[in-house]
């Protein structure tokens, strides 16, 4: 006789397992609890034994599959006459038979199928039964006279028709498995009103559904109409953005760069309490009334001041031909509502402090107000991405193509940080360097960032470097 | 000072052994044992059943056919030891993992897997074991046993009240107070801790800072550490304690100091929480091989016997297979049977309420 082995649940209220691996082939011999199969759980990868003796026909389901509790997972020849074992049903048509199917296999538990009689459910809390009806109730005269409630007058007409659709059809909009969230006596309200759980959100904690929830369910004109519907969603699922404008070219200068420029970053964690204290003292100074002084006014002066000791940097790669630039169009990344641009200030070597914190005000203020030119955004030699205001520490910044080097400024954070053997607060930033390496090596490019470092510690490297 | 399981070889000195994990019989100075060869060979065949009707409803588990298994798996010498030391007059109160006590008391294998196969809610009379039904809620049984000892003790009788409970367990308030209740009252129970190392997950230093048996003193009565893996140790030890209760020298706490082999329950998958070289060490002190390295080595038992009690073990998980699949599914209405012992109008009417609501199904007469 054929028998079948279903997937148990093996844990407590587990409803699937993943088959991760067979011990058996078709045509084995088994013994009873003889390990045949490994499987995962949610709650832990178990040796299935076998049930029965026998030969082993056929393997239902394969390795990496994952199946439902109650599947047949294996099928065994077992008593008398079942000396021939099989050789076929092999890979290739090992596909987990439905239940329906592999019932009528075997003959002794498929007497009678259309009989609306309970299956044996295999032992355990929460196994899905797919196919699972509800018992038909009598006639209207008995059942309304032996069970009280709402739901008896309206069963014996309506179930033996509508009862099996929410039954086989699980509520569009959640996973499989995953029960509605209610408690009992809102379960009741729900049944009492007429309003169909599945089909409603829930508003409470995670997302339970409350009793305001059901009866505002009831309250819309369709809720008590049969069937589950399928959760409204407002707007369509997923949205279509036209690739086009600023995103188009960032987009395409970023696969352009990544693409074409070997990169390297580098990171350097800079004490900067000597650069903020800088930042302050120069807004106490009367040339710098009518500019903004921020940090990044510093860090643009130390990365120019770098390219003077390390013109290498500020250079673009022609193929044959190296070009280097003795001057710096300085270019600064900015978030604007059409995204990301680097405009650039123009010959910034020439600049004094006052004229390039002018500089940066007007580009900046210039990129929120959606004015820059294209003009503004060409000819840049290398480039700040200040990251730093978005609260991170720092990223791997892609170059801005036709560059061989963007320094990623990141957040100022207070740190401990040990200074003549102590530990005490102190304001800190990182530096990452992306430079092209067919260009810059890692010496010069490490030399550049810690240049731009030290001069971030103590600005007065700036002046002796100037 | 805290104890790590993980170094489970060197159990502390304070621990009574009277059979090492060699096989040796060695002596200790309060407890002492002696035992006919047959008594050996019955202490050795116990062993053997339990542990195989215990691998036998794993693997129904496994097979779907029972929800849910606690495997006794390593503790077979805690469990025979001391339930062997019973007499039929005392009592016991079990968790849901004394299969092997059920043994002894008589209890069928085949009832305990009833309750996991969800067929009825203990299928055993508890009167005629002296067996209590399983207890599932945590250390609860102990403030049972307590107060059914009070009872003996007020009845005068000659008997005495075993409660059993894990490591875990000892953190809860019901099995403190019940200490306290034995301990004020004197009453003549015997707390038998299976200090198996993990209370589902937690280690047994997220239990206790100090040996467990040692948490006896703090409620004025004495405690003691066994080789729960020592079936000779822990009937000594259980026998003692029980006399002492009988005699009416109050509690004792045992503590036998074991280790659970396997999962929690067959839901739990411990190479999750627990390292592999723990269990291999606590492998090397297996219940069942010591005895049948004593028996070898002062030749009580003979191939044949060993081969004997493997053939009756292997019939016994065929016949325990074979019944637990014939088990009738309960019918809708025996859940009303036993509510209460005498008829009760509630009860009944709530019963008869549902006779109607089945009664409405097609089909049904």
């Amino acid at each position: 006789m054929l028998r079948e082995f279903k997937l148990p649940d093996v844990g407590e209220g587990l409803t699937e397992a993943e088959i991760i691996k067979w011990h058996v082939v078709a045509g084995d011999k088994v013994e009873v609890n003889q390990t045949i199969v490994e499987i995962e759980t949610a709650k832990a990868v178990v040796e299935l034994p076998c049930p029965f003796e026998g030969y082993v026909s056929a393997l239902r389901v394969t390795e990496g599959q994952t199946v439902d509790v109650g599947t047949p997972i294996i099928a065994v020849e077992t008593g008398e006459g079942a000396a021939a074992p099989r050789e076929t049903a092999l890979a290739d048509d090992m596909v987990p038979a439905p239940p329906v199917e592999a019932q009528a296999t075997e003959p002794a538990e498929a007497a009678g199928p259309a009989k609306p009689e309970r299956q044996p459910v295999l032992v355990g809390y929460g196994v899905k039964l797919g196919a699972a009806t509800r018992r038909p109730r009598k006639a209207a005269s008995t059942a309304g006279a032996s069970t009280p409630g709402p739901a008896a007058s309206a069963a014996p007409a309506a179930v033996p028709a509508a009862a099996p659709a929410p039954a086989s059809v699980p509520p569009a909009g959640r996973a499989g498995g995953v029960a509605v969230l209610a408690k009992p006596p809102v379960r009741k309200l729900a049944r009492d009103l007429g309003v169909e759980l599945a089909g409603v959100t829930g508003s409470g904690p995670n997302g339970s559904i409350t009793r305001e929830d059901v009866h505002a369910a009831a309250a819309r004109p369709d809720a008590s109409a049969a069937g589950p519907a399928p959760r409204a969603f407002t707007g369509e699922r997923e949205e279509r953005i036209p690739v086009k404008g600023v995103r188009k070219a960032t987009a395409a200068a970023m696969v352009g760069s990544a693409f074409t420029a070997p990169h390297v970053t580098e990171w350097l964690q800079v004490d900067v309490t000597g650069t903020m204290d800088a930042v302050r003292r120069l807004r106490e100074l009367p040339d710098f009334a009518e500019v903004k002084v921020s940090p990044l006014l510093l860090v643009a002066k130390a990365v120019i001041t770098a390219v003077r000791r390390h013109p290498m940097v500020n250079s673009t790669w022609a193929d044959d031909e190296i070009v280097v630039k003795r001057y710096v169009n300085l270019g600064i990344a900015a978030a604007t509502p059409r995204g990301l641009i680097v405009p650039n200030i123009k010959e910034a070597q020439e600049l004094s402090l006052p004229e390039l914190a002018g500089a940066l005000g007007e580009l900046t203020e210039k990129a929120r107000s959606g004015r820059t030119q294209p003009a503004d955004m060409a000819g840049g030699t290398i480039t700040i991405t200040n990251v730093g205001v978005f609260g991170v520490d720092a990223g791997t910044p892609i170059l801005n193509p036709g560059e061989a080097a963007i320094l990623a400024f990141g957040q100022i954070r207070d740190l401990p940080w040990v200074v003549d053997g102590q530990i005490v607060p102190r304001k800190v930033t990182t530096l990452a360097l992306s430079f092209d390496h067919r260009i810059v090596d890692g010496e010069l490019g490490s030399r550049m960032l810690r240049d731009v470092g030290a001069m971030l510690e103590d600005p007065l490297r700036m002046l002796a470097w100037s | 000072m805290t104890f790590d399981a993980s170094q489970g070889a060197e159990a502390p000195p304070e621990l009574v052994q009277l059979l090492t994990p060699e096989g040796e019989r060695v002596e200790h100075p309060h407890y002492d044992i002696d035992l006919t060869p047959e008594e050996v060979r019955d202490l050795y065949r116990d062993l053997v059943l339990v542990r195989r009707v215990d691998k036998e409803a794993v693997a129904l588990q496994r097979q779907g056919e029972l929800g849910i298994w606690a495997s006794l798996l390593g503790q077979e010498a805690a469990q025979i030891g001391s339930g062997r030391a019973l007499t039929d007059a005392d009592m016991a109160f079990p968790t849901y993992r004394e299969h092997g006590v059920a043994w002894c008391r008589g209890v069928d294998p085949v009832n305990l897997l009833g309750l996991f196969r969800g067929v009825n809610h203990g299928g055993w009379d508890p009167a005629e074991h002296n067996f209590h039904l399983y207890t599932i809620v945590i250390g609860s049984q102990t403030l049972h046993a307590v107060g059914y000892a009070m009872g003996v003790q007020r009845d005068g009788a000659d008997a005495a009240t075993i409660v059993y409970f894990g490591d875990g367990a000892t953190s809860q308030g019901d099995v403190n107070e019940a200490f306290i209740w034995a301990s004020v009252f004197n009453a003549p129970v015997v707390f038998f801790c299976q200090n198996n190392q993990w209370a589902i997950s937690e280690p047994l230093e997220k239990q206790s800072r100090i040996p467990l048996y040692r948490r006896a003193s703090g409620f004025g009565f004495p405690g003691v550490r066994v080789d729960g893996n020592d079936v000779f140790a822990c009937l000594a030890v259980t026998r003692q304690a029980l006399k002492n209760a009988r005699e009416g020298q109050g509690p004792t706490l045992i503590e036998a100091y074991t280790y659970r082999m396997g999962a929690h329950t067959t839901s739990d998958d411990p190479t999750r929480y627990r390292v592999a070289s723990e269990l291999e060490a606590w492998k090397l002190k297996d219940p069942i091989e010591r005895v049948k390295a004593y028996l070898f080595r002062n030749q009580l038992a003979d191939q044949d016997f060993f081969d004997a009690v493997d053939a009756e073990a292997a019939d016994l998980g065929r016949d325990v297979r074979k019944r637990c699949l014939e088990m009738p599914d309960p019918e809708p209405l025996d859940m009303f049977d036993h509510v209460y012992v005498e008829p009760h109008v509630l009860v009944a009417e709530e019963r008869d309420e549902y006779a109607a609501y089945l009664a409405g199904f097609e089909g049904a007469e």
